[in-house]
Formats: C-alpha cells, structure tokens, sequence
C-alpha cells in the first residue's frame, strides 16, 4: 500500500530534467508556493522543435513527478504537438494518480503552455492553440477544484 | 532498512505490558460485565479497575472517569450533551481556532443548527489571549472548550486560568486532553475543568478507546442510548480489551511519568536543537516553552511538506505534515494558520513527536537523512533564499 504508484515514486525519487537552461528560448511558471504547488519550465527551440526542456517546481509528490514525466514527453516534440499535450495524458504516462492529487498534474501542461507563450512573445510566432492565451487569467482558480476519480 | 517512527502524537504502539494484560479478556475472560454471574462480574471488576487506573493519572475519583470509543467520542459527547442540556439556557459556545477537528466540526455542526461559536485565536506562543475569553462570554454562554495541549504545535493552554474564568461566570468548562494525558502534569481538582476528553492510543493503549472525565455532581446528556452501561449514562456493551488496556496503560502513564517526559524532551531538544543548527532556512513553530516533550514543529523554508514526508518515508522514516496537499481536504493546517504562519511556509511545514522506543541513534539517522533531502528538494525547487518566495 503506497500513496503513489512505482513510476510515479521512480519520477519523484529521479526526477528527470531537473534545472535552468544556459539560455532558454522561453520560459513558463505556473503555481505559486502558497497554493502549494509552482512549476518553472523552460524550453529549448530548434527549427520549431522541443530540443531540451528543465523544470523546478516546488510541491508535492505528484508536482514534481508529473513535472519529470511532462519534461520528458515534450523533448522531441513539435510546439504544435507540445501545445496538445494534455494534464491527462501526462497522468496516463505516470500509470494514474489518487483523484486528490489531479490537480497538481495541471501544473505541468499550464507552465509548457506559458513556456511557449513566451517563446512565441519573443519570436513573434503565431499558434492556433495559442489564440486569445492569456498566462495569467485563472492564476488564483488553477487549484483546488478536485475532479472525479475516473 | 532502519524504521524511525516518528508520529508518536498520529499514534502510539501498544506496550507489550498493555498488550499482556488485554489478552486473556479477547478469550476466557469474556463475560459481560453487565451479568450478574462471577464471570460477568470478573468482568465488571476489571472495568472499575481501569476506572480507577485513570483516575490516578489525572487525580479523578473512578466514578467521575466514563469510557468511550476514543477521544472523537469524549468530544463530541462534551459538547452535544452539554448544548442539548443546557438549551433553555443559551446557545453560544466559545472554542478556539486550533481544536482538534472533533471539536471544530461538531461546533460548526451546531452553527448549521443555530448555535453561536466564538473560535479564539491564538498569539505567537500558540496560547489563548484571557482577556478575549472573557471578552468573548455572554449571557447565553453554556460551554467553553479549550484544548489542553494542541496536536501539532504542542503548546499548552492556561487550563487553570481558564477554569476560574469560566467558574467565576458559572459556564461549564471542558478541554481536551487527548495530547496532553500522560505528557503534562494533569490534576483536574486543581485545574478546575468540568470536563476532559482522553485518548487511549496516544499513550501506548489500544485504538478505539478513550473516556470522558465528568465532574462528581455535574450531569449532562446522554449521546449513545441503550443500555445501563457507565451508570446509565453511556450505553453499550463494554470495549473490554480496550478498556483493561487503557486502564493499564494509564497506570503506566502514571508510573513512569518523570522518566517518559524527560526521555521525550531529552531527544526532541536534540532533534530540534540539530535541524536549526544543521540544516539553513528552518525555523520551530510554536513556543518551546512548557510544550509537549516529544513535539518538535518545523518549517523547512522553500520546499513542500509532502515531498519531504515521502522521502523520509522512502528511508524508513514517518512523520507527519501541514501540508496542504498531503491532506485529504487541501487545506494548509488551520492550526498554523492560526499562529500566523504564512501559508507558503505552511506547506513546508513538518510535525516530528518523539516517544518513548524513540533513540538517539534515530534522532541521528533522521538528521542526516533529513539534510539530504532537505537539499535535494531545495535544489528542485524555483524559490529560495536569494530569490525569495
Ligand atoms: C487533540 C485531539 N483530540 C481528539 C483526538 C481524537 O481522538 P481519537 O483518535 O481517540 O478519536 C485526537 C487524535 O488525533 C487529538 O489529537
Ligand atoms: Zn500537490
């Protein structure tokens, strides 16, 4: 009986692309420490792909492993298919969370949305998926609305 | 891998002196204490044994000690017996902020229902402000229930000065003792409460098992109905093993006192003594004067509760944390909040309680294990010292 499942605790224990990046193409935070759970992500673009990405967050067990697991999916990736990249395909990839802990996995697919936001700010890129994006809209809503178990 | 149980205030062990003595009564001595042959009234016996056995520890007659299914019900029946007796009387009670959720929940049960709650908060050394308290009384004030030692912080309350205010106004005083039984001097004659919740698993007693101390002459309403249990005034057919283990333990408590506090306080001051020396950005939450000996409360400034819980976890080490996320509800501990903690710190906060199988060695094991992950999670995270929150 455990809280978390193996790949989950394996992500939390050896977190993967863990740190800052010399000099990020864009970066992304989302959370903050009073609500329990932050994530800073920052992302390295060539040719319109994902070539590195690190990430610190500050949370709980889950915070920080779907922060490892998120991390990982997106190196390889395109923005586009980044900017997909969905809170429940990142908790599928951890093999599922306890339902009281959903919430903190959503960190993870704002901070990559807001790490390519910023990116795109400073290049002057345009993203279908980004269109009306605003990275700070639901700042203080992210939390703690618990989703039903599925 | 080394075990480090580190939440003597979550739970005790049963001490196997305790656990010896409950034995024979899951087997041949099984009679029902309400039975009128020998073997029923072997049983009885035993039952006012522990009554006695408790009322030792905290200098009660045994008739004033009533058993319960643990500290939940000692509380709820203080409050809900005591409102329903008094109802022509008035309908505001004064509590704190930092009770025990048995006490918070059945209080703000009552508001549901109509009842006024005035919750105190508490200043910086975790104690309530007297002059408030007695602010705070009304005419309609039936009840104040203040707890004797809180659970996370381990600070003590004024009971004493408590008990004359409420004496003074003729309103019933109960506290909760839960976390206090067997860690501080309890003399409920000296003390003035009315009444007292205790906790038999908190001191190296079974779970399930508790009692509620009421005053020789005061009589409030029943909760559970049924039998003629407790003389009549809690019904059901007696928890024996519980009971003759609460009892024993109780006797324990009593017994070996001096020796458990200054065990308890010796390591807990070592453990906080090294973690605020050893490990930076950390700091005690509460006053670590006249505190419960084994409770230690720290906030590891920049990182999250739950994550370092697991990772002690991980090396054979249990705690508990204020952490938000670690909780079922999400919320950060109303108890720190309470105090003016803030609530990023809040999440970073951890409860380590010392009891009496815990060693030096442990407290050791637990440091250096602790530096590491202190600083593994540190280097994980985006906020610290130079940056700030
Ligand atoms: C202060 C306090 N009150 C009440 C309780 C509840 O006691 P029990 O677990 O016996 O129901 C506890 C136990 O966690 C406690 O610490
Ligand atoms: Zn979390």
């Amino acid at each position: 009986m455990a809280l978390y499942n193996d790949t989950v605790m394996e992500h939390f224990m050896n977190p993967q692309n863990v740190g800052e990046l010399e000099n990020p193409d864009g970066t992304g935070t989302y959370g903050s420490p009073v609500c329990g759970d932050m994530m800073q992500i920052q992302i390295k673009v060539e040719d319109e792909k994902i070539v590195d990405a690190k990430f610190k967050t500050f949370g709980c067990g889950s915070a920080i492993a779907s922060s490892s697991m998120a991390t990982s999916m997106i190196i390889g990736k395109t923005i586009e298919e980044a900017l997909e990249l969905t809170n429940k395909e990142i908790i599928k990839e951890l093999g599922g969370l306890p339902a009281v802990k959903v919430h903190c996995s959503v960190l993870a697919d704002k901070a990559i949305k807001n790490a390519i936001y910023d990116y795109a700010m400073k290049n002057g890129k345009v993203y279908a998926a980004l269109e009306g994006y605003d990275p700070n809209e639901d700042e203080d809503e992210h939390d703690h609305d618990v989703p039903e178990e599925e | 891998m080394r075990n480090v149980y580190l939440d003597y205030s979550a739970t005790t062990p049963v001490k196997e002196e305790v656990l010896q003595e409950m034995i024979p009564y899951f087997t041949e001595k099984f009679g029902n204490p309400s039975s009128l042959y020998d073997k029923g009234l072997e049983s009885k016996e035993a039952v006012d044994n522990a009554r006695a056995q408790i009322g030792a520890l905290i200098n009660a007659d045994a008739k004033e000690i009533f058993f319960t299914a643990g500290g939940t019900e000692a509380d709820n029946w203080a409050v809900f017996g005591t409102v329903d007796k008094l109802k022509e009387k008035g309908n505001h009670i004064i509590t704190t902020k930092v009770e025990h959720h048995a006490m918070l929940h059945s209080c703000q049960f009552l508001e549901k229902q109509g009842y006024e709650v005035t919750y105190l908060g508490i200043g910086p050394d975790g104690r309530i402000n007297l002059e408030e308290l007695e602010a705070a009384i009304t005419d309609k004030t039936i009840l104040i229930s203040v707890m004797m030692v809180n659970n996370e912080i381990g600070t003590v309350q004024p009971i004493k000065e408590i008990g004359k205010i409420a004496k003074a106004h003729k309103i019933l005083f109960h506290t909760d003792a839960v976390q206090a039984l067997g860690n501080i001097p309890i003399d409920v004659k000296d003390l003035g409460v009315d009444m007292m919740s205790m906790s038999s698993h908190k001191i190296y007693g079974p779970k399930g098992e508790g009692a509620l101390y009421i005053r020789k002459g005061l009589r409030i309403s029943n909760y559970l109905h049924g039998g003629a249990q407790e003389n009549s005034r809690r019904a059901g057919t007696e928890n024996m093993t519980g009971i003759v283990g609460f009892g024993k333990a109780a006797e324990l408590a009593r017994v070996h006192f001096d020796e458990h506090v200054k065990h308890c306080s010796e390591l807990r001051d070592y453990l906080v003594d090294r973690i605020l020396t050893e490990i930076p950005d950390t700091m005690v939450n509460g006053t670590m004067e006249a505190r419960h000996p084994g409770n230690a409360n720290i906030t590891f400034k920049y990182i999250e509760g739950e994550s370092i819980l697991l990772m002690l976890n991980y090396v054979g080490i249990s705690v508990s944390t204020g952490s938000a996320c670690s909780s079922k509800s999400l919320e950060p501990s109303h108890v720190l909040s309470a105090l003016g903690v803030p609530v990023e710190m809040i999440h970073g906060t951890v409860r380590f309680t010392v009891g009496d199988f815990t060693t030096k060695e442990d407290i050791d094991y637990v440091v250096e294990n602790l530096k590491n992950i202190v600083e593994k999670l540190r280097m994980l995270s985006p906020v610290n010292a130079q940056k700030g929150w």
